[in-house]
């Protein structure tokens, strides 16, 4: 311990460097790459649409009269990132927070049915790990159908939930969140179940030579034992929720939402809108499982870890 | 479970058949003991709950099922007169809960068979979880036809079933265009594709940093949310959809197959260099057979994903076939029953899609530890 800490000031600078080398440099070149590749797609896909428009008009233009056009054309095939970054700024900073053309409303919408769909699913995950661990009976009778229950694809029921729970009377979060639910607690219950069942039977025996009730050993020994599967799937699970989320707002013709932006903008040819309603799903996405990894670093380092 | 338990439930499953003789079955409608053949049905049930209270033991799960089955039956005919449909009261209940009762206490007793041979511990792999799904069918049934749930609501799975087999037709022509051009071309290509950039990204260590966290990023994007951009760009038809199948497997696969490709240990690399094989015979013969499990690993999560891409895609607009465009548009209608056969068309597809990609690990991953306990 104290020799590593020694030495660590020396080594940092060349450590950080390495990790520059390393990780950095060739991220940024992809990413460079792809900007890249984007700008000429976005000339390519929009040169004749925007030689048309000059065309139409019968007004006299130039290559790079064309080229200009497609850098800024109203309904692009494909936006240049500027135009979708533009979109965005504006979508977020451009309007007071609550008003319907804003993204930062729209993201909320989705978050929120996002966030009661993973808190649903995550508890019936959980519950259902429970329950396999415990009955040998639901272990062979329900896990085949957990399985099966993934093959539906989920999204082609969303439309009928809608329906039924609009006709009981419930409208709005709770049938998005259903949905959500119903797509991220699988890999929460598979996760977990393996989580439950990590701790080895030294260990379980252990906690029989102390005659440990089943109740204990699931709060000593099970539940500690599973909480890196619990993040493990808890991370995946997230995402997945909101996919749900978004895909729940497709056919049910909501108005406000993620999945509505994308919707509206299909309708009215807004493509810009589009790709700025996808930037905020991707933010949303990647702030989500940052949030569950800091829960996670938290929760590990109280826990005792390193 | 305890013999003395497994006899109550026994005995309150028979209790429950001879409860169903006593009680009103609905408002209007005549007793039961008053009915042809359905009496006869129902008594056997009895009959046999009380056997499996004397036997108790393996026997008992055999006559459980077989009352079980009886019981099921003498409802479902129940449910054929109009004057029990729909106002079914607590006589008629009782020969639901008889076979609940009876199938439950089955399956506990054969999912807790141990010492027994391979062969007869996969039937009961295989027999509890369908004697699980057949009972939740059955009490789906009972429900929505007992309680007379509009089928506008849920409808009942023989109405969905019957729905299904009347328009075979139909589901075919939808079956083409999501599956079998939308799915399956998009899931070869985009699996094809990741695959190509990892073998890639593993001979360039360059393109393998750069593209890992990339790869990872996007992987954990709402990528199906693309779909109205690819309906913009390739059409209505099928193209668009595999378009998005293709977007949506691609990254899982590429993820997958990179750490795959780098899951072969340096000795058996080490080998390949005193056989002095060539690049390619390396990637062949040492690489990719040991990223077999990783690449089934996404060609699984790849199944599911993709089938949801192309259904996704249909709900922005589709020629008038399509599994997608079939919900949205039954579901505007109120068909529900449409609706519930589709869902099950698309399940079933699903299924054996993943069936399918399960057999062909099995076939070709033998060798893996977890195929060989």
């Amino acid at each position: 311990m104290t020799s590593s800490s020694f030495a660590l000031p020396a080594r940092a600078p060349s450590l950080i460097q390495r990790a520059i080398v390393e990780r950095y440099v060739p991220v940024g070149t992809m990413v460079l790459a792809l900007i890249a590749i984007w700008y000429v797609a976005a000339v390519a896909m929009n040169w004749s649409l925007v030689k048309d428009a000059f065309e139409r008009e019968e007004t006299p233009y130039t290559v790079s009269d064309v080229l200009a056009g497609t850098m800024n054309a109203e309904r692009p095939l494909l936006p240049a990132p500027h135009q979708v970054v533009n979109a965005f700024v504006d979508g977020v900073f451009g309007y007071p927070p609550m008003a319907p053309r804003s993204l930062i409303y729209h993201s909320l919408v989705t978050l929120w049915a996002t966030a009661l769909g993973f808190a649903l699913g995550a508890l019936f995950g959980i519950a259902l790990a429970l329950l396999i661990v415990h009955s040998r009976v639901l272990e062979r009778s329900l896990l085949p159908w957990i399985i099966c229950s993934q093959m539906v694809p989920i999204v082609a029921l969303a439309p009928i939930f809608i329906v039924v729970l609009g006709a009981i009377g419930l409208h709005g979060l709770l049938p998005k969140s259903i949905i959500s639910a119903y797509l991220c607690f699988f890999p929460i219950a598979i996760g977990m179940v393996k989580g439950f069942t990590s701790p080895d039977p030294l260990q379980i025996e252990l906690m029989r030579t102390w005659s440990a009730t089943p109740r204990q050993v699931l709060w000593k020994l099970r539940w500690p034992a599973s909480v890196p599967y619990l993040f493990a799937s808890l991370k995946v699970a997230i995402t997945i929720s909101l996919i749900g989320a978004i895909v729940a707002e497709l056919p049910t013709g909501a108005e406000a939402g993620i999945g509505a932006r994308l919707l509206a903008g299909s309708y009215y040819g807004q493509t810009v809108q589009i790709w700025a309603a996808l930037v905020a799903a991707a933010l949303l996405a990647s702030g989500l499982i940052g949030l569950v990894g800091l829960v996670e670093r938290g929760v590990n380092s109280r826990m005792g870890a390193h | 479970m305890e013999t003395r338990k497994l006899r109550l439930g026994f005995l309150l499953a028979a209790a429950a058949v001879a409860l169903a003789f006593v009680l009103s079955l609905a408002p209007d409608a005549q007793p039961l003991a008053a009915r042809p053949i359905i009496p006869e049905i129902a008594a056997t049930a009895g009959v046999l709950f009380l056997l499996a209270v004397w036997f108790a033991d393996n026997r008992a799960t055999v006559a459980s099922l077989v009352g079980a089955a009886c019981a099921a039956t003498a409802s479902l005919m129940l449910l054929h007169d109009d004057a029990i449909a729909g106002s079914a009261q607590i006589g008629f209940w009782m020969l639901a809960i008889a076979a609940w009762l009876a199938v439950a206490l089955a399956l506990v007793n054969l999912a807790n068979l141990r010492q027994l041979r391979r062969p007869q511990q996969r039937a009961v792999s295989l027999l509890v979880p369908l004697l699980f799904g057949l009972t939740v069918f059955y009490l789906w049934e009972v429900a929505v036809r007992g309680f007379g749930v509009p089928p506008v609501l849920l409808p009942a799975p023989s109405a969905a079933a019957f729905r299904f087999a009347n328009s075979l037709p139909t589901l075919a022509e939808d079956f083409t265009q999501t599956f079998i051009k939308g799915v399956l071309i998009g899931y070869a290509i985009g699996c094809g594709a990741g695959l190509l950039v990892a073998i890639l990204a593993h001979r360039y260590q360059f393109l393998s940093r750069g593209l890992l966290p990339l790869g990872n990023f996007f992987s954990a994007l709402p990528l199906v949310g693309v779909a109205p951009i690819m309906v913009m760009w390739f059409g209505f038809d099928w193209p668009s959809k595999a378009a998005v199948v293709v977007l949506v497997t691609f990254f899982p696969m590429l993820v997958n197959a990179i750490a795959g490709l780098s899951a072969s240990g340096h000795i058996e690399r080490d080998l390949m260099r005193s056989y002095a094989a060539s690049p390619r015979q390396t990637l062949a013969k040492l690489y990719l057979p040991a990223a077999l499990p990783f690449i089934f690993n996404a060609l699984k999560i790849n199944a599911t994903l993709a089938l949801i891409g192309a259904i996704v895609a249909e709900f922005f607009g589709t020629p008038t076939q399509g599994i997608g465009f079939r919900i949205s548009t039954e579901a505007g209608r109120m068909a529900i029953d449409m609706v519930w056969a589709e869902i099950a068309l698309a399940a079933l597809a699903g299924m054996a899609f993943y069936g399918c990609v399960t057999l062909a690990e099995r076939a070709t991953t033998f060798w893996h530890p977890s195929y060989r306990t």
